[in-house]
């Protein structure tokens, strides 16, 4: 066992995938010389040579296309947009060619390519470098959209992602990365957390918390102050947006009769939509109050730090939210 | 070139020109194929001549006008057909349609109807070679139209960047859809598009068979050799619109004419083996066999079924059988 943070167990499982499998290779902006903008891949130029740690030119489209293209023929590239915001200029490629090539070719064609994105907000980088956009990926069938909130989820789903025939957006949140209160003990021997199961983070009997991310720990701190006025609250972690799990959703609602639903993406059309959408419509008679929402309000994020963070979610508001219903 | 060759490629371009044209009228006048409808007709010299200098194992990746690629990979007028007719005959089971004819047997990767987006996955094709230390090459296709999109800017630096074993085939029949060269690119060759990227390119008469795949063959050993990319530009003229509905309106009068009486690709082969002493009667024999082939394959996709609803939500993902 050992502790690691965030960055630590995605820079492990990528160091042991490829010693693992030499198809995998790691391409993207400033993965080799630089080390990986934020450090992840440090050291691996050294360890496994230019051909399979690629610096590629600064051109989104054609990481993300020839990512693809390279994982059709039988390679397994692991393709790291700098931040999630860059992946916007790839969106064609991404969701409109790796996540069709399978259905649209008939199943001939597997593409095991691992987009890497780290995302997030709350680091004072402005409207452009800020976002949390993980649904607009996952409104797409074909595309798998994760987001690990524990560095062992972190590894374990790293690994499942690089495993896995089809592509995989695997969203990083840069908030948690080197956060000592995330650091987590993570086993020496082989383990993988598959894609696509939700999981309950912390129990609880009177409200119930859907999340991901970011949100996991804002989520379980305002549990930990609930639970010192008497309130225990369930708490969710998604870690896949798509496919999404829906059971412990389920399960968690039919005893507790309530919810929240908390997200670092803006609310309009966001996760929380979705999971009260289906939650009236698998547990309708079970619903005993509103299903409230906890988001990213609708605005662009300002450069000045407390009034960037005044937009994103916290743990008075999840409290808040949850008192509300109670 | 042995006359058997020859007679082949003769005996694949008719293929393609009857194909389309039978494909052309199941569209217009009978209502059996629906979508978007790209013909090849005119264009038929630069698919079947640089195919053939291909090896077992090199890959070919092209645009939405792929029907004659299709055919020319070997793939047969019947599943090609069935595909247009959304059959579950089809070449890839009627879920692509026109624009998406793929076969993973014969290293053909599609057949994508977003101008320019596969080029970057071409790209990833020759860079997964180049990655497994094989001497497989890459053979992209496009159009003069796709020049103009960033897909291609940042494909053809990264490959050049790379020393990536790729021939881009740039098919230039001078219109994007209805948009003339002059109109839509600053520069009106082609090739001086990849000399900013470092990477050899030649112009080639696209209609002329013998010079596609001699160009070709030259390219692919390049590549083959390490030299990286290399960039071909076939001057080529399609005869119809750029798609099913196109009544041509921006073309001036008397040019498809020309290109049609002056330089059309069959006519020139037919005229060369004739002059080689081929026997009409041969070239005759293989018009009608392929007649034939259009018909028997319109049959067979008429009388092949639909593809099974319970099918719908299958391949969304690749299967995961060794995974994990």
């Amino acid at each position: 066992m050992a502790r690691l943070t965030l960055r630590e167990a995605i820079t492990e499982a990528l160091r042991e995938e490829m010693r693992r499998d030499e198809n995998v290779f790691i391409m993207g902006e400033e993965v080799g010389a630089w080390g990986g903008t934020y450090a992840v891949t440090k050291g691996f130029l050294e360890e496994f040579g230019e051909n399979r740690v690629r610096d590629t030119p600064i051109s989104e489209m054609a990481i993300a296309g020839a990512a693809t293209g390279a994982a059709m023929a039988g390679t397994r590239p692991i393709a790291e947009f700098m931040t999630i915001n860059f992946a916007f200029v790839a969106f064609d490629a991404i969701v409109n060619h790796a996540a069709k090539v399978s259905y649209m070719f008939n199943g001939q064609f597997d593409c095991p390519v691992v987009f890497r994105a780290p995302g997030g907000g709350g680091k004072q980088l402005g409207a452009t470098h800020s976002h949390t956009p993980d649904v607009i990926f996952a409104h797409f069938p074909g595309l798998k959209v994760v987001c690990p909130a524990t560095p062992y989820d972190a590894k374990g789903m790293l690994k499942s992602a690089i495993r896995d025939n089809g592509p995989v957006l695997f969203i990083e949140p840069v908030a948690l990365y080197t956060s000592p209160k995330v650091r987590d003990e993570v086993p020496d021997e082989e383990y993988t957390v598959p894609l696509g199961v939700s999981d309950v983070k912390r129990e609880g009997s009177d409200v119930t918390i859907i999340t991901y991310g970011e949100g996991l720990h804002t989520s379980l701190d305002a549990a930990k102050s609930l639970a010192a006025e008497g309130i225990e609250a369930e708490v969710i972690d998604l870690r896949s947006l798509q496919p999404l799990d829906m059971g412990p959703v389920v399960e968690s609602f039919k005893k507790t009769f309530k919810a929240v639903v908390v997200e670092f993406g803006h609310q309009t059309y966001g996760v929380g939509a979705e999971i009260v959408a289906r939650l009236q419509d698998e547990a309708f008679d079970y619903i005993d109050a509103p299903i409230k929402r906890v988001a990213q309000y609708d605005v662009p994020a300002p450069y000045s730090g407390e009034l960037e963070r005044s937009a994103l979610p916290n743990a008075e508001r999840v409290i808040a939210a949850v008192k509300e219903i109670l | 070139m042995d006359k058997d060759t020859l007679l082949d490629w003769y005996r694949q371009m008719v293929l393609i020109r009857r194909f389309e044209e039978r494909s052309d009228e199941l569209y217009q006048l009978e209502g059996k194929i629906k979508g978007f409808l790209h013909l090849y007709i005119g264009q038929e010299a630069v698919a079947v001549g640089s195919i053939a200098a291909r090896k077992a194992g090199d890959h070919i990746i092209t645009a939405y006008r792929d029907h004659g690629h299709a055919l020319a990979v070997g793939l047969t007028a019947n599943e090609v057909m069935a595909e247009l007719m959304g059959k579950a005959t089809g070449v890839v089971g009627g879920r692509g349609g026109s624009m998406h004819m793929a076969s993973k047997e014969r290293t053909f990767w599609g057949g994508y109807g977003i101008v320019g987006a596969h080029i970057s996955l071409g790209v990833g094709l020759a860079l997964a070679e180049k990655y497994k230390g094989s001497d497989a090459v890459c053979l992209c296709y496009f159009g003069d139209g796709a020049t103009n999109i960033g897909y291609f800017h940042e494909s053809l630096n990264m490959a050049a960047v790379w020393d990536l074993p790729i021939v881009f085939i740039c098919e230039n029949n001078k219109y994007g859809m209805g948009t003339s060269i002059e109109k839509a690119s600053a520069t009106h060759k082609m090739v001086d598009k990849a000399k900013a990227y470092n990477i050899p390119g030649k112009q080639i008469d696209g209609m002329d068979i013998f010079a596609v795949h001699e160009a070709t063959k030259k390219a692919v050993a390049a590549c083959r050799k390490g030299k990286g990319p290399q960039f071909l530009e076939m001057m080529t003229y399609r005869y119809q619109g750029h798609s099913i509905g196109d009544r041509t309106r921006y073309r001036p009068e008397g040019e498809l004419d020309k290109w049609r009486d002056e330089k059309d690709p069959i006519a020139t082969l037919q005229a060369h083996l004739l002059k080689e002493g081929v026997d009409e009667a041969e070239l005759v024999a293989i018009d009608q066999q392929i007649m034939k082939e259009v018909d028997e394959a319109v049959h067979f996709s008429n009388e092949s079924p639909l593809p099974a609803q319970d099918t719908l939500f299958d391949y969304i993902y690749p299967s995961n059988a060794e995974a994990n």
